[in-house]
């Protein structure tokens, strides 16, 4: 049930680290998996998870590198996957940077966090703030020896004891992500608002936290449904902080935070929402090499809020020529190795509509055989301060600190374009 | 940062020489410069053994980096250097008593990495204190140790009494020692036939507090093992839910598939139909958001999300479009989500899967525009009151006339006619406009097939079938085949002269020239029943078809419910049983008497061990589909064997085994569906026998074993086929010994001397397989009682 080694590949093959953790696969089989990916490739058949002559590998790719775990088990893929990422943010927590240079130059940590994070390949312990406590870069550190911190088998393993600031406070940003599919005939397919919770904590001791919202199934069991505005979230999914026992008794939201920046909560709401901005693009084929896009953006949320750093993706055919464009608002501009058109809105106020009109020329001579296949989706990107599609509301967030300090908890609400495709026609 | 890489920068010549000498230095730091020039030189796959003593040397330190270093190099060489390795076992004891928790901890976990046999018996005074020690970092290390040395030496942890140490660590007062305790029993269970994580009542309430408190991946462990777990009360299967049931809210999508799995196992316990109902509910929302995770996790959850929605299509039965692909979305994700929506396509969202699924046919991706014209056909296959709007959508890609997409139109639309005869003929013609444009075998085949059974509707059939005939002897043979009955057909159907000439032709190829016999056989089969009677061959050729079934998806129950049992596992991804690609050597535990040889077997059942090709496609293996018969045949039939009994023989008795020589398992409770088997040849009252021990892993009572060799180099069989032993409850271990005879109608020369294939049915599972390694001393061997040979073969 377990991992047998640790490999990190560069993108041919070679073996920039190597731990082996069950002696039963070695190093040589780096070799094998990388025929049999490019074998599956060449075939179009490449998976996350490869299974050849006994061995499993399950790897993720990473700028140059492969991450890859090798097995000779029926492993929990997805434990062993996630950790892969896990190790994977880790290694970026101490080298800033991971790449095949980055790895090379602190291959002394990088396997002395392999020592750690994995043991006869099982995870241990991937907490990157907490790994740095005793396992750290600074090469004169030998002075005083570490020791493992408390956290490292404490029933709080996020948190170190001993923490202070001078000034003790919390930021809590409320963001959501709305991801957004709209066919060619302009139906919204799906629509679905991806929330969380960002929390920036710099407080003392060890404290525990209570957070509030205006959650309709906790109002609606303390028996203020009615009037009250509330908010129902489809799957409510927690950073390991927050005691779940108690969320799913009484859905009280506490926890001891780690210290500073992590994901409290995520949810999600798939009820359809009106999409935010919505883009039509309609085409106008004048000759077979003339084309005429014309484009028509709305913003579809009340006047008094306003979407900032609006970038809408307009798709061109791979071979355009000399796309001339005119925009009613913003600039748009032609990136070639993007293969679009990208018109920028600094400022969109909501209720307004704002059009844009491209024309470009194709090749008079068409390629062979006219290349198949549709054109990729517009993709929206945009942010909407002040504001969420759901309606939550952070009611409160207390801080209890044995030592009795105020904290003071800062809340941010954002709205932003996530997944957002509409389909050209 | 510290800029290592220099050290991989080499010299090259006199290398190892040169290390040698650095590592000889007074100087600390030019030493530790030295030893990170090994490690470096051994991760680029260099052999740096031969200066192993040197770096040894290096481990007597008080710098904890340069300590790690030389451990890591031990971890890796050790074994070159057996006898070497014990120069590192005064530090490592020394280690494991240092004021350090971090050093104790280190040291032994070091140690269980190195598999050496003669360092493992220094290894147990330490891991047996470290077992204990006052920090929980070290007791955590200590005990994955304990599944370490059980996987070299496994008696001597049975010996030591570790098994019994690392138990007593469930009940720590740290959730972290008691994770690392489930995690390190439960990979001893892999390869021991003893069921360490039995339950009890105490053992699950333990597990379960600790789950609130340890790390994600410790509450993976945790719920992995209450997964394996025999739960038969509907009171713990109750109180295990209401724990679990939280985790489906954690972050890490391991612990909430863990959960999931979980929870779907204790469904059938829950009699409360509400209750599992709401469950069901509850398990969706979760599943749905691990399609927002990265993209390894989220082919991992659709494989997964697979198989939920065979066994409960109801948890996502409205998310459909959740399934809908993204343009960005890899490849293996977008097919993956492509069989999820076949699979919860219903005659209300038709309308809307039919819209995407034809947004997919005119994407860029060949592989993906193919599946999805496929499963628009497959939608018309399984939703009757859809076809019709399933084949608009087709008729309009076809229109398209993108060639690959015509011609998997046509290869689905031949199954639309099958599953649906006489209703949609009507389009045949818009099909032969595209003819010319097929070129792959499997449209071709498929359009001459549509052009044969439809030859009277179709004015020019003859004149089509002739177009293809004229490259008769280059076609696929699938082709030729299809062209050798639609040419028969089309003659039946209009006996013409020019379709007269085109059967002769076929024909005549068919049988004369052509080197594929099927091809050759059906062609003779035709032209004796044309000659001999042209009514018979009507009757034949164009007899009913039976209409094809709708189910083309549908798993073996069985093989379903054991991948459901091992969600989030490979073997759910794969969808194979864990048994046909885990190639993990297993112990048998060492026998209960004072034989000492350590047996290390492969289970013998693996009949899919090493041979996964194609596992990644995801394709059930034959092995995986071969479910246990329920056939009530005598087990003689099984091995097909056409042998009369063996002369009677008292019925074998004394079921207890006595000195047993030694028992392999040759079936284990993954293969064996729950049951296991041991077994092994020995003499017992002057006679060989054939020894036995099974235990029942199964939920219910098995009853009715009988036994059959196939036919082996000694001719060896049971005396009777019948197993005395009593019926076994579930949990229950029994032992029985098959007297064993001679029989020479059951001689094979030519099969393998060393083993004996055996075939075991019971009433309940059927018919289970495994060889067993047989000696030829037991036949032959002086009995100590030295009774004549002759008495013996007298049985």
């Amino acid at each position: 049930m377990a991992a047998s080694a640790v490999f990190i590949l560069d993108l041919k093959g070679h073996v920039i680290l190597f731990r082996d953790y069950r002696g039963d696969v070695p190093i040589r089989y780096a070799e094998r998996f990388i025929t049999k990916l490019n074998e599956l490739e060449e075939a179009g058949k490449v998976t996350p998870i490869i299974s050849d002559e006994g061995v499993s590998y399950l790897y993720v790719q990473y700028s140059n590198l492969y991450l890859l775990i090798v097995s000779r088990e029926n492993v929990n893929a997805a434990s062993m996957l996630l950790f892969l990422h896990k190790l994977r943010e880790v290694f970026v927590h101490y080298f800033n940077e991971l790449e095949e240079e980055s790895l090379r130059d602190n291959f002394v940590i990088a396997y002395e966090l392999l020592d750690e994070v994995m043991d006869y390949g099982y995870p241990q312990f991937t907490e990157a703030k907490i790994l740095s406590e005793f396992i750290k870069t600074d090469a004169y550190k030998m002075e005083v020896q570490a020791r493992p911190p408390m956290a490292v088998t404490n029933a709080v393993s996020w948190r170190s004891e001993g923490i202070r600031y001078k000034k003790n406070e919390v930021f809590l940003d409320v963001v959501e992500s709305v991801n957004l599919l709209v066919n060619s005939n302009g139906t919204v397919v799906r629509s679905e608002v991806m929330g969380a919770l960002k929390m920036r904590t710099f407080l003392s001791g060890m404290p525990e936290c209570k957070l509030g919202l205006n959650d309709k199934v906790l109002f609606e069991a303390q028996g203020r449904g009615g009037k009250n505005k509330s908010v129902e979230m489809e799957d409510i999914k927690f950073h390991q902080c927050v005691r779940l026992a108690r969320f799913e008794n009484d859905r009280t939201i506490s926890f001891i935070p780690p210290d500073g920046a992590f994901d409290l909560m995520t949810y999600r709401l798939s009820q359809n929402v009106r999409p935010l901005i919505w883009v039509e693009c309609t085409v106008e084929k004048h000759s077979r090499s003339r084309t005429e896009y014309l484009v028509k953006a709305r913003s579809q949320f009340k006047e008094r809020s306003s979407a900032s750093n609006v970038e809408i993706f307009l798709p061109l055919p791979p071979d355009a020529i000399t796309p001339t464009v005119r925009a009613s608002q913003g600039t748009a501009v032609y990136v070639p190795e993007k293969e679009a058109l990208v018109w920028k809105i600094k400022s969109f106020p909501g209720g307004r509509e704002f059009l844009l009109r491209a024309k470009f020329s194709l090749p008079s001579v068409a390629a062979e055989e006219e290349p198949h296949g549709r054109m990729p989706p517009i993709a929206v990107n945009f942010e909407i301060p002040y504001f969420t599609v759901s309606g939550i509301q952070v009611r409160y967030l207390k801080v209890i600190e044995k030592s009795g300090y105020q904290a003071l908890p800062w809340v941010r609400y954002i709205t932003t374009g996530g997944e957002y495709e509409i389909r050209m026609a | 940062m510290s800029g290592d890489g220099k050290y991989f920068s080499t010299t090259k010549k006199g290398e190892i020489h040169e290390l040698k000498e650095e590592l000889r230095v007074l100087d600390k730091s030019r030493r530790k410069d030295a030893v990170k020039k090994v490690i470096a030189a051994m991760t680029v796959g260099k052999d740096v053994s031969p200066i192993f003593p040197d770096v040894v040397n290096c481990m007597q330190t008080d710098d904890l980096e340069l300590k790690k270093l030389v451990y890591l190099y031990l971890i890796n060489y050790a074994k070159s250097q057996p006898d070497l390795a014990i120069m590192a076992v005064n530090t490592f004891v020394k280690d494991s008593q240092d004021p350090n928790p971090l050093i104790r901890a280190l040291a032994v976990r070091t140690m269980g990495c190195i598999r050496v046999d003669k360092i493992t018996e220094y290894l147990c005074d330490p891991l047996q204190r470290c077992l204990k020690d006052d920090d929980p970092y070290v007791r955590k290390t200590a005990a994955v140790c304990v599944a370490k040395l059980y996987d070299i030496n496994p008696e001597l942890v049975e010996d030591r009494g570790f098994l019994d140490l690392l138990k007593d660590l469930l009940a720590d007062s740290n959730p972290m020692v008691v994770a690392n305790a489930v995690a390190a029993l439960a990979d001893i269970r892999e390869t021991s036939t003893q069921d360490l994580l039995v339950l009890t009542n105490q053992s699950l309430f333990k597990l379960l507090r600790a789950l609130n408190e340890c790390t994600e991946w410790g509450q993976v462990y945790i719920l992995d093992a209450i997964a394996k777990m025999q739960i038969k009360e509907a009171k713990d299967a109750e109180s295990i839910v209401e724990r679990v049931v939280p985790r489906l809210q954690h972050a890490n999508s391991a612990v909430v598939l863990s959960a999931v799995k979980v929870v779907l196992l204790q469904l059938p316990l829950i009699a409360d139909e509400a209750a599992t109902k709401a469950l069901i509910k509850k398990l969706g929302p979760p599943l749905v958001t691990l399609l927002s995770e990265e993209a390894e996790v989220q082919y991992v959850a659709l494989r997964n999300i697979n198989l939920i929605v065979q066994k409960h299509p109801e948890v996502l039965s409205h998310e459909i479009k959740v399934f809908f692909c993204k343009y960005n979305d890899p490849i293996y994700v977008k097919l993956e989500k492509l069989d999820i929506m076949i699979a919860l396509a219903n005659e209300r969202n038709i309308d809307q899967v039919l819209l995407e699924l034809k947004e997919y046919a005119t994407e860029v991706d060949v592989d993906f525009v193919r599946k999805a014209v496929r499963a628009i056909g497959r939608c018309a296959v399984t939703l009757e009151r859809a076809a019709e709007r399933c084949i608009n959508v087709l008729l309009e890609l076809i229109k398209q006339k993108v060639n690959y997409v015509v011609q998997e139109a046509v290869v689905v639309i031949k199954d639309i006619f099958r599953r649906y005869p006489n209703r949609y003929e009507s389009i045949i013609a818009t099909l032969c406009d595209s003819l010319d444009s097929l070129d792959e075998p499997e449209a071709r085949a498929s359009m001459v097939w549509i052009i044969g059974e439809y030859a009277e509707r179709i004015d020019n059939a003859d004149e089509l079938l002739e177009s293809f005939l004229e490259a008769f002897p280059e076609e696929n043979a699938a082709v030729q085949l299809q062209l050798v009955t639609a040419a028969v057909k089309l003659f039946l159907k209009n006996p013409q002269p020019r379709a007269q000439q085109m059967i002769q032709l076929v024909l005549t190829y068919a049988t004369q020239e052509t080197d594929n016999p099927d091809l050759r056989d059906r062609a003779y089969v035709y032209w004796r029943l044309l000659s001999s009677d042209p009514e018979a061959a009507r009757a034949v050729v164009l007899a009913e078809k039976p209409v094809i079934s709708q189910g083309t998806a549908t798993m073996d129950p069985q093989l379903l419910a054991t991948l459901l049992g091992n969600l989030s596992t490979l073997s759910s991804v794969y969808h194979l049983p864990p048994s046909s690609f885990v190639t993990r050597a297993v112990h048998t535990p060492a026998p209960s008497l004072d034989n000492g040889a350590l047996l290390r077997e492969r289970t013998a059942t693996d009949d899919g061990a090493g041979s996964s090709a194609g596992v990644s496609d995801g394709a059930p293996s034959p092995a995986a589909t071969a479910a246990p018969q329920q056939s009530s045949s005598l087990i003689g039939d099984l091995l097909d064997l056409d042998i009369s009994d063996p002369p009677p023989a008292p019925a074998a008795a004394a079921p207890p085994p006595p000195s047993v020589d030694e028992l392999v398992e040759v079936v284990n409770a993954q293969s064996g569906k729950g049951l296991a088997i041991k077994a092994g040849f020995s003499r017992e009252n002057n006679g060989p026998v054939f020894l036995l021990q099974l235990a029942n892993g199964t939920q219910q009572s098995l009853d009715g074993f009988m036994l059959q060799f196939n036919k082996n180099t000694h001719g060896i069989a049971p005396t009777s086929q019948v197993v005395s032993v009593p019926p076994l409850g579930p949990g229950e271990t029994a032992g029985a010994s098959v007297p064993l005879t001679v029989n020479p109608a059951l001689i094979n020369p030519a099969a393998n001397p060393n083993v004996i294939q055996v075939a075991i049915r019971n009433n309940q599972q059927g018919v289970l397989y495994f060889t067993s390694a047989c000696k030829p001393e037991i036949l032959t061997a002086p009995a100590p009682s030295a009774t004549p040979l002759d008495d013996f073969f007298g049985l």
